[in-house]
């Protein structure tokens, strides 16, 4: 379980982010959704440090994470997977090397363990017969698919996604959608998602974090945002025509 | 404009103090050493061997045009080439085009890792990136740079004789003379000493403007550029001021 309590952040006296609390559950896929601009990624990064929060609190199971040292910090991270707007595969390391690399970091297993690792989590997200490929070889699709095998290489306990469908054409973002709550489920892990993707958030939203301008606007499961009379949430969720028929505005 | 220099300081030695702290995996980072070596060091070795063949075969065309004297022995020709190649061109100037080719080439790979989140998955992972990233081109460039400069020496010496006896301004005998004459053992040692800070200088400075990149494709060459600049710059200082500490 994840809680933050009153983030603020602000860049060149900026406020992007005002007193922000939330609890985000074990085991569900916490969706953070907003305009571009909105603040959602600067609320993941200071949750995840790589941005330090000006104030509040970051709790990562009850241990208080934002105000441990860098090796302390270093610890909790390892529990972390993280799906980057852009994969952020590692260039220079083929595909089985990108998910090897965690495990070689971090783990004693001998290099067949590691291979079988790979591969099992490799054939998890549907990648098979790419191993040797490198990054700049495979699809954007494929990119996202091996880092979510890179993310969950060391068993985590806590999944971070960044727009985890920026790129993607439609039907691959179900499929990573799709990908994404069901190894929340499988594996228990905390997965918070960073989107603006209304395919997303209907079909995956266990619960849901609306940013307004820098502020927590509204929380509650996708079933609640059919019923929300909340003006700029319902803007910004049935912003299509084809939403605003669907919702009755 | 003191303030932002001094800012900047500020970060570097943060910086430093991020990459020499201790490493995750000491396998992990002898791996990336050797790669390191090779990428850095051992693919530098054509263009030191061409430069250093021709600034040879210059110097010695230059020595001999400015010693044009019936009063002044040819073998100072050798001695002219020698001393030019060992205490400054194979360690200051090869110093300064490694400060183009392994700066750029760090600032902009560890840029572009910048930009697109790599160094931001590495943090997520839990593993230093500065140490990870740096500390094993720091190793690798403070090991083998030392032997580019000795191949410096050799080819430029050889370039020099080629040239000289094939146009005929110095017999071979007389050059070899001249390379023996006087000989001081120690400019070998100086030259090296001098590229071990150069290396030094050239991994950190360059590494540093690649680490801080924010933006795009834009920023990573304005990154490139700034690092070889600088690091420029701090090899033409620290020459000075090792030439003074090793030679007065």
């Amino acid at each position: 379980m994840i809680t933050i309590n009153n983030i603020s952040k602000s860049f060149d006296g900026r406020k992007v982010l005002s007193d922000i609390s939330a609890t985000f559950d074990k085991g569900k896929t916490n969706l953070i959704i907003g305009q571009s601009g909105s603040g959602k990624t600067v609320l993941l990064k200071c949750i995840v440090g790589l941005l330090e929060a000006d104030e509040g609190e970051v709790y990562y199971n009850d241990i208080l994470f934002n105000k441990l040292s860098f090796d302390k910090k270093k610890l909790i991270r390892q529990k972390m997977g993280m799906l980057f707007q852009g994969a952020a595969l590692f260039d220079s390391m083929s595909v089985e090397k990108n998910v090897m690399f965690p495990l070689d970091m971090f783990t004693e297993m001998s290099k067949e363990e590691k291979l079988e690792r790979a591969n099992f989590c490799l054939q998890r997200v549907n990648i098979i017969n790419a191993n040797h490929l490198f990054p700049d070889e495979i699809s954007g699709g494929m990119k996202k698919r091996v880092a979510i095998a890179r993310a969950i290489a060391l068993n985590p306990e806590f999944l971070f996604c960044d727009e985890p469908n920026s790129g993607l054409d439609p039907k691959t973002s179900v499929v990573i959608d799709h990908l994404i709550k069901d190894i929340t489920e499988e594996y228990n892990i905390t997965t918070l998602v960073n989107t603006h993707d209304m395919n997303s958030v209907m079909g995956i939203g266990d619960k849901v974090i609306f940013i307004y301008e820098g502020q927590k606007w509204w929380e509650g499961s996708r079933n609640d945002i059919l019923d929300s009379d909340n003006k700029e949430l319902n803007e910004f969720v049935f912003s299509s025509e084809l939403t605003r028929k669907i919702k009755g505005l | 404009m003191l303030v932002k220099v001094f800012h900047l300081f500020g970060e570097y030695v943060l910086f430093l103090k991020k990459v020499f702290s201790k490493p995750e995996k000491r396998k992990i980072y002898l791996k990336q050493t050797m790669i390191e070596m090779d990428k850095l060091g051992f693919l530098s070795i054509g263009i030191v061997t061409i430069i250093s063949f021709f600034m040879g075969a210059v110097i010695t065309l230059q020595t001999a045009y400015n010693i044009e004297n019936p009063f002044l022995p040819s073998y100072l020709i050798g001695v002219g080439t020698r001393d030019s190649i060992l205490l400054e061109f194979s360690s200051t100037v090869i110093g300064l085009i490694l400060a183009g080719k392994v700066g750029s080439n760090i600032a902009s790979e560890i840029g572009t890792m910048r930009v697109s989140e790599q160094i931001d998955a590495l943090e997520i992972m839990g593993i230093n990136s500065a140490s990870y990233l740096v500390l094993p081109k720091i190793i690798a460039t403070m090991l083998f740079n030392p032997f580019l400069t000795m191949l410096s020496m050799v080819v430029g010496i050889i370039g020099g004789w080629s040239v000289g006896v094939f146009t005929g301004v110095v017999s071979t005998q007389q050059y070899i003379d001249g390379i023996r004459y006087a000989f001081v053992p120690f400019y070998i040692t100086y030259a090296l000493i001098k590229m071990v800070f150069f290396a030094f200088i050239i991994t950190t400075i360059s590494s540093f403007y690649g680490y801080r990149v924010q933006g795009g494709s834009l920023e990573v060459g304005k990154a490139s550029t700034n690092a070889v600049v600088m690091s420029s710059i701090f090899i033409l200082l620290f020459n000075l001021l090792l030439t003074q500490l090793l030679l007065s």
